[in-house]
């Protein structure tokens, strides 16, 4: 009989599940692709997936293509730098100190349940671009989920490895940048993540309503101009630099916080 | 009544929870002393306050009544003089076992780089840990950061070291590794240790005293000085004394622990205490 | 096996009910195509009414074992027989009913039940019993094991060792032939554990039906078993088998006798070298 190994039964797991992944997305392709050609029901007018692909070809070559890119990829490194500068050490100084908690906890917690997007007329009212609208808009977002998820983060800490900090004499600084802060690291970058997701939702919707540039821009530009491939393009286009994003963040998050790996 | 032996004096403490109707006494007029140098086996059913015993010397927590003194003045909060190793690893986890260790000293700034390095290696090398001084505790097994945290303390040279059950939850031969560990630890540095357990065997092989804690309402119920030898090992587990340690320490103990276990059914205590009562006369013990 | 002189009470086993053989039994789990042999053709038999505490380290196949008789799942080889009857086959297996019960380790109580309800359950689920007759039976099996003034309250009301002795009695109330246990007081402390395991052996002598009982805890084999099985390490075979001799009822005090010490050294040697096997084999904890 063979020895257990784990290793090699995950990888074969892995493939198997991997096999039917892709199996049924291929299978899910071909349906859309037969009824859209064969004009099945609400498939009649969805462009079919050939169509789309063509468009993408194009939009490749297409420089303005590119300039939508960066256009919504600016947008949304402006805001959400911007929350994590301002709503990381608010969130921070909001743990270690319990009068500050008090003073901001309220003025927080009745703004925190806006979305985002509800705020729009008041941004455009309130900023003198429009860009600077949309980049508060996405401030927005991307600032309470951060400050929550710090609160969240430094106020799980183990109460037992507080204890033993204390116990050594350790200053209040020693506490703040030995102890609160690796162990808030996580719950950072999860807030980050998070508020990234909010962020490029914001992106899309504010450049849907107001914007003259961008990808959100160019979806809906592409619908009202008839191109239905292009608008697949343009979904697609949202969904891949999302997860771009995202997965920066992701990848940072696990360089920063080495402890957390399975080992 | 202090001696210049006495190192700390638990004076009368009593601590509860919640007011009112609702109040629950968890330590009533608890009181003991610990001599310096000497190792000090606090053994007592779940519930009965050993924790947060603990907890009021080190400095976590407050009293309702009584008073705590060390060397004659009472404490306030904690400190540096009295370190704690908890039952559940409080690395902290963020950390490499080298940092963790040099933790203390790094924020106590009394001593120099150089010095806190070599202690640290010294330590590491006496736990059996230096190949691992560089991984994050959730790299080692539980008997590994026991270890680290005990050297963890150790290296801040506490007046007391206080261990809450810390080899609870391992398996037979960690903890009989982890107590040979810190026996050669203690019996070279000679600190002031309360070591809190709920095994009787652990206790008479560590102990120069063991106080038998009472069910909740805890206090001091029992007191008993083991003469045994040091260094101590796993022989004297076959010496006549040991025998009759264990079976003083079981009677006090086990009255306690059925108390304890059959809270919430005072009949299920009466039960099972005229069973054994019965038993006693088919059973002689040898 | 010294016995109480007692009326058997109306739970008590029935002499002669309740024996199992493992015959030359082989388990191999095949997940995704890789072979892993995790008991290597045992051969254990015991007794109608035995208390058989099977120890070896972690991983060793002894939970494999208990699935098997439980009827959680088959066997590669070999066959499981409960009194004389084929439980456990390559091919067939017994669904798991209520002749050989299982206690678990985490097996809660419904919290949202009270006592009486909980100890109640089986009966009235399999339709054995009515409401009525199945809480009489409740009532009066409480009593049995010395908890007759809480059948009114909730699980939360009650210590974690009462719980697990209403766990017991949920599961001897559906006279089983067999008790099975896994590991049941892995979780207490050491002092907590010891009136656990007295309890159950006061519901055992009153009730004396087959047990299976697995642990790692050498002290609490010693103080529970008939018998003792050593397990290897994966694959788990039969090491060796010790006998336990002291008299029933025990009690503590048996905990600080010299023949205890005498047996306990016994069968620390015949486990030491596997559990210095699986210690060596990853510094890893059974807790």
């Amino acid at each position: 009989m063979t020895s257990f190994n784990a290793t090699k039964l995950q990888k074969t797991v892995l493939n198997r599940t991997l096999l039917r992944g892709v199996i049924s997305i291929v299978a899910l392709l071909l349906l859309w692709e037969i009824g859209s050609r064969f004009h099945f029901t609400f498939l009649a007018s969805v462009p079919a997936p050939t169509e789309v692909i063509a468009s993408l070809n194009k939009m490749i070559s297409d420089g303005k293509f590119w300039k939508d890119w960066l256009a919504s990829y600016w947008r949304v490194l402006e805001g959400f730098v911007a929350a994590q500068l301002i709503g990381i050490p608010l969130g921070l100084a909001m743990a270690m100190n319990r009068t500050f908690y008090n003073f901001m906890f309220s003025p927080l917690e009745v703004l925190r349940p806006i979305p985002p997007l509800a705020w729009v007329p008041t941004a455009i009212i309130f900023w003198p671009t429009t860009e600077l609208s949309i980049a508060f808009v996405i401030f927005l977002g991307a600032f309470f989920t951060v400050v929550l998820n710090v609160l969240g983060g430094a106020r799980n800490i183990d109460e037992r490895m507080l204890r033993v900090a204390a116990s050594f004499g350790s200053r209040k600084s020693d506490i703040f940048w030995k102890i609160v802060l690796p162990a808030t690291l996580p719950s950072i970058f999860t807030g980050m993540a998070v508020g990234m997701g909010i962020t490029w939702e914001v992106v899309v919707a504010a450049e849907m309503i107001a914007g003259k540039s961008g990808l959100g821009y160019f979806t809906w530009a592409s619908y009202v101009g008839g191109n239905y491939p292009q608008i697949i393009v343009g979904m697609i286009s949202i969904g891949i630099a999302g997860y771009l994003s995202s997965g920066l963040i992701r990848f940072i998050g696990k360089r920063a916080t080495p402890w957390q790996r399975q080992f | 009544m202090p001696d210049r032996n006495t190192l700390l004096t638990v004076d009368k403490i009593s601590k509860g929870f919640n007011l009112g109707p609702l109040r629950q006494l968890v330590l009533d007029q608890c009181s003991f002393e610990l001599e310096k140098g000497r190792l000090t086996v606090l053994i007592g059913p779940s519930g009965c306050g050993k924790s947060t015993l603990v907890n009021v010397l080190a400095g976590y927590e407050s009293v309702d009544a009584g008073e705590v003194r060390m060397m004659g003045e009472p404490i306030y909060g904690p400190g540096a003089d009295r370190l704690v190793v908890f039952q559940e690893s409080a690395l902290f986890q963020w950390m490499t076992t080298y940092e963790n260790i040099i933790y203390g000293p790094t924020v106590m700034r009394k001593r120099s780089r150089a010095e806190i390095h070599a202690d640290a290696m010294q330590l590491l090398d006496k736990v059996g840990l230096t190949e691992f001084k560089d991984k994050y505790p959730n790299q080692l097994s539980g008997g590994m950061q026991r270890r680290a945290e005990l050297a963890r303390a150790m290296i801040a040279n506490p007046k007391i070291m206080m261990l809450d059950e810390p080899f609870r939850g391992l398996d037979a031969m960690t903890r009989d590794l982890m107590q040979e560990y810190f026996l050669k630890l203690y019996e070279e540095r000679k600190q002031t240790v309360l070591f809190v357990t709920s095994e009787i065997d652990e206790a008479i092989l560590l102990a120069d005293r063991v106080l038998i804690m009472s069910n909740r309402p805890g206090h001091i119920k029992h007191t008993m000085q083991i003469y045994l030898p040091r260094p101590r090992t796993a022989e004297i587990f076959t010496s006549p004394e040991y025998l009759k340690y264990k079976q003083e320490s079981l009677e006090v103990l086990h009255a306690e622990a059925v108390k304890a276990f059959s809270a919430g059914s005072k009949a299920a205590a009466d039960f099972l205490a005229g069973y054994a009562a019965q038993e006693k006369d088919l059973n002689t013990p040898q | 096996m010294a016995g109480r002189s007692k009326q058997p009470g109306k739970f008590a086993g029935v002499a002669s009910e309740g024996a199992i053989q493992i015959r030359n039994v082989s388990k191999v789990y095949d997940p995704e195509g890789i072979n892993v042999l995790a008991v290597d053709n045992c051969s254990i038999d015991i007794a109608p009414g035995e208390f058989c505490v099977i120890v070896g380290p972690s991983g060793c196949g002894k939970t494999t074992l208990l699935n098997a008789i439980a009827g959680f799942h088959n066997i590669t080889q070999g066959e499981i027989l409960l009194d004389g009857k084929a439980i456990c086959t390559p091919t067939y297996t017994a669904p798991p009913g209520s002749e050989r019960i299982v206690v678990f380790q985490n097996g809660a109580l419904f919290p949202w039940s009270t006592i009486l309800d909980n100890v109640a359950f089986g009966p009235v689920v399999q339709g054995t019993a009515t409401a009525r007759e199945a809480n009489e039976a409740a009532q009066e099996l409480l009593a049995e094991l010395g908890l007759p003034d809480i059948a009114d309250r909730y699980p939360n009301e009650l210590s974690s060792g009462m719980r697990r002795r209403v766990e017991i009695a949920r599961a001897l109330i559906n006279d089983p032939k067999v008790l099975l246990l896994d590991e049941p007081f892995r979780a207490m402390d050491a002092l907590t554990k010891g009136v656990a395991q007295e309890f159950l052996l006061q519901a055992y002598d009153r009730i004396r039906k087959t047990v299976f009982f697995i642990t790692h805890d050498l002290e609490e084999a010693l103080f529970l078993a008939d018998r003792i099985l050593v397990m290897t390490t994966r694959p788990g075979r039969i090491k060796c088998s010790l006998n336990v001799d002291f008299p029933r009822p025990r009690t503590f005090h048996m905990r600080a006798s010299k023949h205890y010490l005498e047996l306990k050294a016994e069968i620390f040697t015949a486990v030491r070298e596997e559990a210095t096997k699986a210690f060596v084999a990853g510094e890893r904890e059974l807790a």
